[in-house]
């Protein structure tokens, strides 16, 4: 931290603004646009030369675009596409309807638009499961829809004691003694207990049951056996894209194409990108945020500061510690960063073949989900738990150019692969050593689902945890800017009494994932944070 | 059961087995379980639609031009050899027949397409005239190759593509067919069709996908394309208007003017033009009674979003359109100013858009409206606003 006493605000740099939102990531650009909306300059100040944070798409073989980091846009909400007429700045989410499930003994489950037609396929397998599928969807949308007013909104401050305060927990007490008793309990399970313990409720078929475990573990260190996999399956239920509840979509271009249809928005609200600004200070006067200085000495002076970094950034390196409470401090640095996630992508000739659907495609209209069962992908978690990664890891693939052709040269393709469990500590070597070998065991396992798959490819990039923290700045490359664990979600997200986008610092902000509600490519901590920020300053 | 020259290879690539009848003949409502990507191929790469079901009429000698001059709405000798144009035709009311595309091969030879049987009333109106109408219908089938991709794939058949601007069409020859391109379709975006020789469907069609597939080309069916249309503001037969001539009653005709097609009616007002109908019309334009115009539609997403979280219900939003015809009320919900007849949430814009009818004072763009609809069977009304159409019109389209 820099102190610049006496200095006034906007006297060093002689550029005045507003805002000053540090991070040029999909939180950091939505929160840019609605504080430039509403009329205030603002300047987002991005560290590498493209914005998009962990949201890009990069040209890394001539006509190939991968998606290095997040691959798919599932949880945006959809009040931001309006608010910020993003339609008009190029959004174009494609649905990606299907999903396939290889059961690991050469056959698999196809599910697409049909709901019927998806029962159906349940039934092949399993009859009993074939009704015991609408009753899970059934209670999962109910629990959804429970907890959707929590998503879009602030946490209550169960600790404040300003009168709104109060309101505000009174709203939630009021929505959740709302709810039917069943409900409330199946919010409680899943918030709480293991996605194993809630599907097998339901499914008997390993691979059935396995399909819909398929969620429960991205992004973070449990298994689907672990309490606290549910907390993670629900909150990738959460999304609607089109009306449908835990729907996917692929942005044309990819993410990158995502953030750069918000650079476009955010722009054309009036706020300003600078790339290539790497701040490494933030800048306060008598207890206030008043500025950020970059690591070429540059000062930037504003009101208001918004941190788009993860809390870790935000309360432990662009701040000094010491001017914040010690309990802040204290939960900041016991918030778990644990990353968990590596991307394997892959430049492909043709497209791979499964061999039980020969000659046909739409098993690559969707993601394909390669753990077969619940008991293979907690055996993929094991080796986590001892500083290891998985001898058969767990993968959330994706043909992108499938989806959107543009992706590859014509008849090529790209696939991007999510891949569980790359610990960001190894015990015994590093990433640097075993990064490649890592590539070889998610290959392999592509390769006994596909075989051929080898033959194919053109080029491959492994992107471990230690990739995703250098490159975009996420601690320990946890994908969520923070793990999604109850005691680091809602109030208590990033820390208790602070989850309300405020800081201890006056002035100073957070947008970032490890606010409220969380990551993904969401923009609600964007979004909310900016109407917390519009709202202290028309209290001034 | 008919079905298209195309079909022995399209019911290959269709794993649904559903079908509607079109004009008698099999349709496909949709090619795999997931219609999205059927719609998102349109717009976003290449799908092929086969249009084979329409009526397909011959028209030659040298009173064709005469002929098609006093029976369509479109000026047909403002159309120049080898433009292919979108007209109407009504009856001696005024009141909208049908529609078709016009591909303008000579001066004396046209090639007129309509969604249903129409010869009768052609060689009724032909009665005394040199010309020669023939239902080709069965002798060709119609392929539409469609979406930001069409180009590049037919680039690889035949370079006639590249040098036919929207609304051309010309001679083409693929997979050793002769075969018709026109720069057509019924999609609102980049986009040909190819009047193909019936016996060399299956030739063209697997040249046309073979070209296709590195690029990822899809059939698609009737789900997606009424989403499609939608989005590019074009009517449909049955949805937007009836026959005029089969209408039960005043309240179910709709004129040229009225159906949003006032720019084809030029000469009329002056009268240096005459066709069926056009006296009606002209009488129509100049006392100003209009009962209707078309407008398009769009939803208020927020007010959408409300109604439904409200009852407890997520905010359906669904690309397949509904079989709409809601009224619209003033925005004080007192009158009844209109109705919708075609509804969509159209993904390319993440809106609920549709093409209504409303009273001519209410069709300036921005008019606010209220739509009614039924939530959790409770009728209600959603705040609406008029807007050109087409929804969507991406520059391709022309370019």
């Amino acid at each position: 931290m820099t102190s610049t006493p006496g200095a006034a605000p906007s006297a060093a740099s002689g550029a005045a603004y507003d805002a000053i939102v540090v991070g040029g990531g999909h939180n950091g650009l939505t929160h840019a646009a609605y504080l430039a909306k509403a009329g205030l300059r603002t300047v987002v100040l991005e560290k590498n030369d493209l914005v998009g944070g962990a949201a890009i798409t990069e040209e890394l073989l001539p006509g190939f675009s991968f998606t290095t980091f997040s691959y798919a846009l599932s949880l945006l909400r959809p009040e931001i596409i309006h608010e910020l007429d993003l339609v008009r700045h190029g959004f174009l989410p494609l649905m990606m309807p299907s999903s396939f499930h290889p059961t690991g003994d050469g056959g698999h489950l196809l599910f697409g638009d049909d709901h019927a037609q998806n029962l159906q396929e349940i039934r092949r397998h399993s009859p009993r499961d074939a009704d015991a599928y609408e009753r899970y969807h059934h209670d999962l949308d109910r629990v959804c829809q429970a907890v959707r007013p929590l998503f879009d909104n602030p946490p209550p401050d169960l600790w404040g004691d300003a009168p709104q305060d109060a309101v505000d927990v009174r709203w939630l007490l009021e929505h959740l003694g709302g709810l039917d008793r069943s409900t409330v309990h199946d919010v409680v399970r899943l918030l709480t207990g293991s996605a194993a313990d809630w599907i097998e409720d339901y499914f008997t078929h390993p691979a059935v049951a396995g399909y819909h475990a398929s969620s429960s573990v991205i992004g973070s260190k449990v298994g689907p056996m672990s309490p606290g996999s549910g907390l993670v399956l629900l909150f990738h239920k959460l999304g609607e894209h089109d009306g449908h509840l835990g729907s996917w979509a692929f942005h044309k271009g990819g993410n990158g194409g995502f953030t750069q249809v918000l650079a476009r928005a955010a722009t054309a609200h009036g706020a300003e990108l600078r790339l290539g600004a790497d701040v490494t200070d933030l800048i306060t006067r008598d207890g206030r945020a008043v500025g950020v200085a970059l690591a070429d000495g540059t000062e930037l002076h504003a009101p208001v500061v918004v941190s788009a970094l993860d809390p870790r950034r935000t309360f432990l390196e662009l701040c000094d510690p010491r001017e914040l409470p010690l309990d802040l401090v204290d939960n900041v640095r016991r918030m778990k960063f644990r990353g968990v996630s590596a991307k394997v992508n892959f430049a492909l000739d043709d497209l791979p073949t499964f061999p039980g659907l020969p000659g046909t495609r739409d098993h690559f209209g969707g993601f394909l989900n390669i753990g077969p069962t619940i008991e293979y992908v907690e055996r993929a978690f094991d080796a986590s738990k001892y500083g290891w990664y998985s001898d058969e890891p767990y993968i959330d693939a994706a043909v992108q150019s499938v989806v959107d052709p543009d992706m590859a040269p014509p008849g090529k393709h790209v696939m991007s692969c999510f891949v569980q469990y790359a610990p960001y500590e190894l015990r015994t070597s590093s990433w640097d050593a075993e990064c490649e070998r890592f590539g070889d065991r998610a290959q392999a396992v592509l390769e006994s689902h596909f075989p051929g798959f080898g033959d194919l490819v053109l080029h491959r990039e492994v992107v471990t945890p230690v990739d995703i923290e250098s490159r975009t700045g996420l601690s320990e490359g946890n994908i969520f800017a923070g793990e999604f664990l109850a005691p680091q979600m809602y109030f208590f997200r990033p820390a208790p009494g602070w989850s309300q986008y405020a800081t201890p610092l006056d002035g100073y902000y957070q947008c970032g994932s490890g606010t409220h509600p969380g990551g993904c490519v969401i923009g609600s901590p964007g979004r909310l944070a900016a109407q917390r920020v519009l709202r202290d300053r028309a209290g001034r | 059961m008919r079905t298209t020259p195309f079909h022995p290879r399209l019911s290959e690539l269709n794993d649904q087995g559903l079908y509607t009848h079109w004009q008698g003949t099999l349709s496909a409502l949709r090619y795999s379980h997931a219609p999205k990507h059927e719609y998102f191929a349109v717009r976003n790469g290449v799908g092929v639609f086969d249009t084979s079901p329409l009526s397909k009429y011959a028209v030659r000698g040298p009173d064709a031009d005469r002929l098609l001059a006093g029976a369509l709405v479109r000026d047909v000798r403002a159309c120049r050899d080898g433009a292919a144009a979108y007209t109407l035709w009504c009856d001696d009311r005024g009141g909208v027949m049908q529609d078709g595309v016009l591909l303008r091969r000579s001066a004396d030879d046209f090639l007129l397409t309509a969604a249903r049987p129409a010869l009768g009333w052609f060689a009724d109106l032909a009665t005394g005239l040199d010309v020669e109408l023939e239902d080709v219908t069965d002798a060709f089938a119609m392929l539409a190759v469609q979406g930001p991709r069409s180009r590049t794939v037919l680039r690889e058949l035949t370079p006639v593509v590249d040098g036919l601007a929207w609304a051309q069409h010309a001679a083409a020859r693929i997979a050793g067919a002769e075969v018709t391109l026109s720069r057509t379709g019924y999609t609102g975006d980049l986009g040909y069709e190819l009047v193909v020789p019936a016996a060399a469907a299956l030739d063209v069609l697997d040249a046309v996908l073979a070209a296709g597939r590195p690029h990822s080309i899809r059939p698609f069916g009737e789900e997606a394309l009424m989403t499609l249309r939608i989005e590019a503001g074009l009517p449909l037969v049955d949805v937007e208007w009836h026959d005029s001539r089969l209408a039960p009653s005043d309240a179910d005709r709709v004129t040229p003017s009225e159906l949003g097609f006032g720019w084809m009616l030029a000469g009329v007002r002056d009268g240096s033009r005459r066709f069926v109908g056009s006296e009606a019309i002209r009488r129509e334009l100049t006392e100003g009674t209009s009962r209707w115009a078309t407008t398009g539609i769009v939803v208020d997403w927020a007010d959408w979003d409300r109604l439904h979280r409200d009852a407890g219900l997520l905010p359906p939003k669904s690309e397949h359109p509904l079989p709409y015809e809601s009224m619209l009320r003033s925005v004080d919900g007192e009158d009844e100013v209109g109705y919708c007849t075609s509804f969509v949430y159209s993904p390319v814009l993440q809106r609920h858009v549709g093409i209504a009818r409303v009273r001519p004072d209410l069709a300036a763009r921005g008019t606010e409206l209220r739509l009614e609809l039924t939530v959790s069977h409770r009728t209600t009304t959603v705040r609406v606003a008029t807007t050109r159409m087409p929804f969507f019109d991406p520059e391709r389209k022309k370019s």
